[in-house]
């Protein structure tokens, strides 16, 4: 664990890495939702979590719920950098008999918490979770990452305003709020307007940051912990394809087929960021 | 009547064309057509019409079950209706929306399921319905198609909009093997036979009736005689067709991609129960949940071949 922004935003980057790595194999895959949430992942599994990826389902641990599920490439990423199953391991995606599928899934990879991918439903799921843990008596926190397009789903909402209710304080959201769904751009298609104001009015303790940016994300999760008897959520100002120019700039980047030697292209950049990043080796 | 023009060979069309292309002729046909979908118009290429014609073809954002209760209150406003997304979010997702604001309401929409069964490929098991039919019939008189080709997609749109109830089609967004020539006609409750035999009946839907008809060659290679049928109609079911050749073969096989139970298979065997018991068995996913991968490699794993249908196809004469 570190609280090391420089370590973070390697850490970053190598799970960018690994996200690429893994749809490069399989030669497509959702790239634009993987690569905005690259940073929170980061800092939750580089700085926050209390998890054992020895004993992936110790009860005590705090939970991430990824309910925007297709980001899976990304979790997975994140997953084997925290030494929870061999790197190699993540490069099956999407291949017959994988445990690495689209969509994360619970009952087929370690570390992952929740089933998720028909989208809302890790909503619920997470707050019964967290709802759960509090009536267990532990001491363990929820983190709960959705999708800005998702949040077109009437189930979040539901989900949010029982948590509130239920002053579920050992709840964090953290919206990815990169400004494209599938079709387009969310404001487009379904303009959902300020998400910190709806989640202010439904009970929440809320910030607004830059959520490519580890510094930033850290500190609004690390204010978390201040404050009592409310739920929190951290609407995560993005870009849909962050970290890869050439992804930020393409239209349609939720679902992508590069050609291989487009892939490879952004498999280097990163590669050489990294090279050229101090931090040193991630630690877990 | 439907032409048959089948040799094997691929459709040259995608569903994916085909289906935004039926649904844009409908748009500009009838200015009471109006289309809905959940943030999924890329994925049958209609986003572009949407963009231009924002009244007509409406992106309701990532939310089914609102979306079905919408076309619904279209529909009252005396619009027909075409509502699209992935088949488990059209079936599942948004079930009790379909079934009581547009069925038990009188609101008559039809849906459009992209990506059936094993067609959701590398979406996982999250996005395979192997149970949408299921609950579709379970409907009271809703009418449920799995389409076998592009053709047969395009003639039979603009004839759904027009039916009472709700409607329910099934289709993928790749290519299946081309099977009926342009202009053939379609009728909603009459299956098409195939091919003709005398010892049994090989009955298919969708992705299956290519593997059905593969099967019927083998078989043929080895004596056995199969008719092969076409019942893109599941509700309702063409229970004259499927009598006529269960009477003729004495064994009725289905295949289908999806659950055997509440399916194709459970509603042929409901109705030969009643008029006509004929020994039977079928092709079909054995009461499990989906998983990620390429298309031939969940054929495989769900049993959904032709290999698996001659197999299944030879036990069962034995049973006559
Ligand atoms: C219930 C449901 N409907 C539709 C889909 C298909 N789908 C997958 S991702 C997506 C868009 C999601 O947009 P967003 O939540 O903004 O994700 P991100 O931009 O982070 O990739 C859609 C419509 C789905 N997975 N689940
Ligand atoms: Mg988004």
């Amino acid at each position: 664990m570190t609280n090391n922004v420089n370590a973070l935003k390697k850490l970053a980057a190598q799970i960018r890495l690994g996200a690429m790595e893994a749809i490069q194999a399989r030669g497509f895959g959702h790239v634009g939702g993987s690569l905005s949430v690259a940073d929170t992942l980061a800092v939750l599994y580089g700085a926050i979590l209390r998890v054992d990826p020895n004993n992936p389902k110790w009860p005590e641990r705090d939970k991430m719920v990824c309910s925007k599920g297709h980001a899976g490439p990304a979790v997975y990423a994140a997953l084997a950098l925290k030494g929870y199953f061999p790197y190699e391991d993540i490069l099956t995606l999407n291949q017959p008999g994988t445990n690495f599928p689209s969509h994360c899934d619970r009952k087929k990879t370690p570390g992952v918490d929740m089933t998720t991918g028909s989208l809302g439903q890790g909503t619920s799921l997470a707050v019964g979770m967290a709802l759960g843990d509090r009536l267990k008596g532990r001491d363990s926190r929820m983190y709960l990452i959705v999708g800005d397009g998702e949040l077109n789903e009437g189930q979040p909402w539901e989900a949010f305003m029982f948590a509130a209710a239920q002053k579920l304080d050992n709840l964090t959201v953290l919206i990815d709020w990169n400004k494209k769904q599938l079709d387009g751009f969310v404001a487009d298609i379904n303009d959902p307007q300020s998400f910190a104001a709806k989640m202010e009015a439904f009970g929440f303790h809320t910030q607004q940051v830059k959520g490519n940016s580890v510094e930033e994300v850290l500190r609004a999760i690390q204010a978390c912990e201040e404050v009592k008897g409310r739920p929190h959520a951290i609407v995560l100002d993005t870009i849909k394809g962050a970290g890869i120019k050439e992804v930020e700039d393409t239209f349609s980047n939720h679902s992508m087929t590069p050609k291989p030697e487009v892939i490879q292209g952004w498999v280097q950049i990163l590669r050489d960021q990294i090279a050229a990043m101090d931090g040193g080796v991630f630690d877990a | 009547m439907p032409k048959i023009v089948y040799d094997g060979s691929l459709d040259p069309r995608t569903f994916k064309d085909v289906i935004g292309q039926t649904i844009i002729r409908l748009l500009e046909s009838d200015p009471d057509v109006i289309y809905v979908d959940a943030d999924l118009m890329s994925t049958i290429g209609t986003y572009k019409y949407h963009q231009e014609h924002p009244d007509r073809a409406i992106n309701m954002g990532v939310s089914e079950a609102n979306m079905m209760g919408v076309a619904g209150g279209l529909a009252a406003s005396g619009f027909k209706p075409i509502a699209h997304t992935f088949g488990p979010f059209a079936s599942r997702r948004s079930f009790d929306q379909v079934f009581l604001s547009a069925g038990y309401a009188g609101n008559d929409i039809t849906v459009i399921g992209t990506d059936p069964g094993v067609c959701a490929a590398f979406n996982g098991g999250t996005h395979m319905p192997f149970e949408d039919v299921a609950l579709y019939r379970a409907i009271p008189t809703a009418t449920i198609l799995d389409i076998t080709d592009t053709v047969m997609f395009k003639t039979l749109l603009p004839q759904l909009i027009e039916r009472p109830g709700v409607k329910y089609i099934r289709v993928g967004r790749k290519q299946n093997a081309k099977v009926y020539d342009e202009g053939s006609a379609f009728e909603v409750g009459k299956s098409i036979r195939l091919r003709e035999g005398s010892d049994l009946t090989i009955i298919a839907c969708g992705i299956m009736v290519h593997e059905a008809l593969q099967a019927a060659r083998i078989l043929s290679e080895q004596g056995i005689h199969a008719e092969v049928l076409d019942m893109f109609t599941i509700k309702p079911l063409d229970v004259e067709g499927l009598l006529h050749s269960a009477k003729k073969t004495g064994a009725v096989l289905v295949a289908e991609n999806h659950n055997k139970i509440g399916g194709l298979y459970a509603a042929v065997c409901e109705a030969l129960a009643f008029h006509h018991p004929t020994p039977a068995a079928c092709v079909a996913v054995e009461d499990e949940y989906g998983e990620v991968g390429p298309q031939d490699y969940l054929q495989q794993r769900f049993g959904l071949t032709k290999e698996h249908i001659v197999q299944v196809a030879q036990d069962l004469i034995k049973r006559k």
